[in-house]
């Protein structure tokens, strides 16, 4: 037992369950399928007796709330945006995996199932993994069946790219924009069901809280961003499909508005939460340029298969990059893994870069910075067909940066992505609390400690077309048809706790503004719970966190009316949440004495500077249970059995 | 940079707004200009005045969240960008700017610079999709389709709905934006089936929410951050006509009002 660890509360000591993941027994590839058949149905006529809140509109949540309507649940959606099509998927660029195998060159089910368990270095389910891989092939044809215009080659066919962590060719894309069409798709499907009178879309709703009656999730509380007004709704089950928490670090290639509220207050409401330290630092991002920075931009990870990343071999070499020769360029990436090259997973490339920067070899103004070379793929097949692939891109890098990066390499820095933490579900994606579902980066399913590229709109599609519609129903078949009456003393209890923390908040009245205080934070978490972590650094991180938090609840300023549009007041209740989220980030990186995926303790690396996984010891889930303000969380370990892939060290040499 | 802004302020949908004068002293070329209205903002904050409310989300161009008048052009002075794109390099030091939500009737402002464009999603339930329900599509690739056909229904696709088209047009008419989503879904097969039916309810949506008519100007075209052309507005036309033919005789409420 490490030092380290000894203020952190194990469930071990106080008799509670680890939570089951109710993973079916049998064959791995026949798991879906048997549950498919053993799940309880609800009769086509008793569906629209039920009703479903689904809050968020991004592909997880577009997508299931579609086709839960299309099933005949009344569904109630509800999203913060003006309209359901801004969700932030709508910015995911490079492309979604499939197993389709169009390219005959060794792909299938098992591969893609195997190289998303592989590339999350082992801390993901093998159940759900493998659903994820088969239903993969599915949800093409649902995209294309939308008319989602995805790439194509002459013959008229889907055509096909390459991504990080993989050695074949699975990745479907529309330009850089496969988000954009896929979310789009997904919202005209929405936008059916709208028309069709079987979903209540309420936009400019923000979710506030989670109503629980009799232990079970019967609504939720929402404001209306305009009207200020704050309203209960009830509902048989809840879905949330809010995102990810990237935004805990201030600057990240998030939206501006994506956060953790929802997600989090649900926690506070008892869902666990899990593995909250498993964040994916992406490697290629535009730089931050000054302090003003207010969020950072993804170069897509598809450009790494045609763009070359390398620094000058000396450090502080400041020479011009066109006047650098060949000989003194290290492509540290294809010289360190020479079988993936730069396309090495996310974790393992952005530390990389990290660690070239930290030895003084990074280029740019502030010398965080490595190059990302097209020279050569432009030679070799021209420059319009770069343009053709990635024009997109190249353009939001020359806005940017007023640099050409068809004539100089575009500089890139790692930068926060994604988050692959988030509510505790099992293997029907419902969280501990019965009827309270949680879909895409939302949930932590499916990635373990690293997502590999273009599997999170797989995974957020996935989990909304094809898995929730059939595991809800599971759910909801052991219900009556009698809803939670919204006049409830449980209704008035949470819209009362509700109003009075937005009270708090603006009463304080201190000189500090909300983003501010978030600067301090992201600050904080970046440099000790982000691309390298400590002991040391974390312990005094949730001192730091803990100062920020007490800064905010007597010196935050919120400006503007509550019953008005008021950023300010929105900013103010997101970031309070992100403080709590931030510390908690910090003890569950402090217990997990490994290094794994994106989780990378200093203490705990191979003599060559690879993570270094403990599987004897943290082969675990670790699930958060909230203990009331204050207090510490109490860690729960759902134990993960590997009955079919062997844990390796992974090697991309 | 010192930079002076002239920005609309109004309280909500009833009040009446007008042109408040800041100073923003000190701000980097390299600055965006959402960051620069940040900079703002947080000045307002530091002397306890009420910021400026201004939408925007994902700041890379692809949400469709942001967009103001910037010195009566939509989205600035630069092409093919959305606001949070533009940056100050484009301004010089001393400038003033002159900062307006969209102008439309069929976006009314709620709050400063921040409208409501729901008329885009209303557009779009009209028909704007394919009736397809999850589970019953085909196998991706028995859809063929032309590559050239995919690209220019994927052009089309790109559309943000950010609303620059009808802050731009001097009819305010959202022509530009009811075209790309008709004409991309009847580039493709699947859209085919109710290629009529979408586009005459489409532009009867379009004429209830109190957008203006196309006169063929062109403005709509140049300041889309999207630089979708004016062809798929023929296109729309087009379909329009052929659909008045197929649907000749349907019932009266399908016909198109203007």
């Amino acid at each position: 037992m490490d030092t380290h660890s000894d203020n952190i509360n194990s469930a071990g000591s106080n008799g509670m369950h680890t939570p089951d993941s109710k993973v079916p027994f049998g064959a791995l590839d026949g798991k879906w399928n048997k549950h498919r058949f053993d799940v309880k149905l609800v009769n086509p006529s008793n569906k629209r007796k039920l009703d479903v809140i689904v809050v968020g509109t991004g592909l997880a949540g577009a997508s299931a709330a579609a086709s839960l309507a299309e099933l005949g649940y009344n569904v109630h959606c509800f999203c913060f945006h003006d309209s359901p099509r801004r969700a932030h998927s709508v910015a995911a660029q490079g492309g979604i995996n499939a197993a389709k195998n169009y390219r005959n060159d060794g792909d299938s089910i098992y591969r893609l199932f195997y190289d998303t368990i592989k590339g999350g270095d082992f801390r993901a389910r093998e159940a759900n993994v493998h659903r994820l891989a088969e239903i993969s092939v599915n949800i093409i044809d649902q995209a294309v069946a939308q008319g989602v215009p995805l790439a194509r080659e002459y013959g008229g066919m889907l055509d096909n790219r390459s991504f990080g962590g993989a050695q074949v060719s699975r990745t479907f894309y529309a330009r850089g924009q496969t988000g954009q069409q896929l979310l789009y798709g997904a919202y005209r499907a929405l936008n059916r069901q709208i028309a069709l009178g079987k979903v209540n879309m309420y936009p400019r709703h923000e979710m506030l809280d989670l109503i629980v009656v009799g232990g079970k999730a019967q609504g939720i509380v929402t404001r209306n961003s305009i009207s200020g007004e704050i309203k209960s709704w009830a509902a048989h089950a809840v879905v949330l499909a809010t995102g990810g928490y990237g935004n805990v670090f201030y600057l990240s290639t998030n939206a501006k508005g994506s956060n953790v509220t929802a997600a989090w207050r649900s926690h506070k409401r008892g869902a666990l939460f899990a593995n909250p330290c498993f964040t994916q630092i992406h490697p290629t991002c535009i730089p931050a340029s000054g302090d003003y920075q207010s969020k950072l931009t993804l170069m897509s990870e598809s450009l790494r298969n045609d763009g070359r990343v390398w620094v000058p071999k000396a450090a502080g070499d400041k020479r011009n990059p066109s006047e650098i020769p060949d000989t003194e360029r290290d492509y540290f990436l294809e010289r360190k893994y020479p079988s993936f090259g730069n396309l090495v997973p996310r974790d393992i490339a952005a530390r990389n870069i990290k660690e070239v920067c930290d030895e003084g070899k990074g280029v740019g103004l502030t010398g965080q910075a490595v190059y990302m070379d097209f020279a050569d793929s432009i030679s070799r097949l021209g420059e319009d067909a770069i343009r053709a692939r990635y024009g997109n891109l190249f353009q939001m890098y020359e806005k940017i940066k007023d640099e050409n990066p068809y004539k100089t390499p575009m500089q890139i820095y790692p930068a926060v992505h994604y988050t692959m933490g988030g509510l505790w579900v099992d293997y029907d994606l419902m969280s501990n609390i019965p009827g309270l579902f949680v879909t895409g980066e939302a949930n932590f399913s499916d990635h373990g400690a690293n997502r590999l590229g273009a599997s999170a709109l797989m995974q957020g599609l996935a989990d909304g077309y094809f898995v929730l519609p059939v595991t809800i129903g599971n759910y909801l078949a052991s219900l009556g048809f009698d809803k939670a009456d919204a006049t409830a003393p449980e209704f008035k209890q949470t819209e009362k706790e509700v109003i009075d923390g937005i009270d708090k908040m603006m009463s304080v009245n201190g000189t500090e503004s909300p983003d501010k205080l978030h600067r301090k934070l992201g600050k904080v978490i970046w440099d000790a719970v982000g691309m390298s972590r400590s002991a040391e650094g974390l312990n005094k991180a949730i001192a730091d966190i803990k100062e920020i938090k007490n800064d905010f609840e007597t010196n935050v300023r919120i400006l503007g009316d509550k019953h008005n549009l008021n950023e300010q007041l929105e900013k103010a209740g997101r970031l309070a949440d992100f403080l709590e989220l931030g510390e908690l980030m910090a003890y569950d990186a402090l217990q997990r004495e490994e290094s794994c995926g994106g989780h990378f303790r200093i203490e705990h690396q191979t003599p060559e500077g690879e993570a270094l996984r403990d599987d004897e010891n943290y082969s675990y889930v670790a699930a958060w249970k909230y203990e009331g303000a204050g207090n510490t969380e109490t860690l729960y370990k759902e134990e993960l059995n590997f009955e079919f892939v062997k844990p390796s060290q992974r090697s991309y040499k | 940079m010192n930079i002076t802004v002239k920005v609309w302020r109004q309280k909500d949908g009833k009040q009446k707004g007008k042109l408040a004068t800041y100073q923003v002293p000190n701000v980097s070329p390299e600055a965006s200009f959402l960051e620069m209205l940040d900079i703002m903002n947080e000045q307002l904050v530091n002397k306890g005045e009420e910021p400026v409310e201004f939408a925007h989300d994902c700041r890379e161009g692809i949400c469709g969240s942001c967009g103001v008048m910037i010195n009566g052009r939509a989205h600035g002075p630069d092409q093919a960008i959305t606001t949070c794109q533009l940056h100050m390099r484009h301004f010089n030091d001393g400038d003033t700017i002159i900062v307006e939500p969209w102008r439309a009737k069929a976006f009314p402002v709620i709050k400063d610079l921040v409208v409501d464009r729901s008329a885009f999603d209303r557009i779009g339930q009209a028909g704007g999709y394919i009736s397809v329900n999850t589970g019953s599509a085909p196998e991706a690739n028995e859809i063929l389709i032309p590559k050239d056909n995919a690209e220019e229904a994927f052009t089309a696709a790109t559309c943000i709905g950010c609303g620059a088209c009808v802050a731009a047009c001097p009819n305010a008419s959202s022509m530009l934006f009811t075209a790309a989503l008709v004409s991309h879904l009847a580039l493709l097969p699947q859209g085919n089936i109710e290629r009529s039916k979408r586009v005459e309810a489409m532009v009867a949506q379009m004429d209830a929410e109190g957008f203006g008519n196309c006169t063929n100007i062109g403005a709509c075209s140049s300041e889309c951050p999207k630089q979708i052309g004016q062809h798929h507005i023929a296109r729309l036309n087009r379909e329009f006509l052929r659909a008045k033919f197929i649907n000749a005789g349907a019932p009266a409420e399908a016909e198109f009002a203007g």
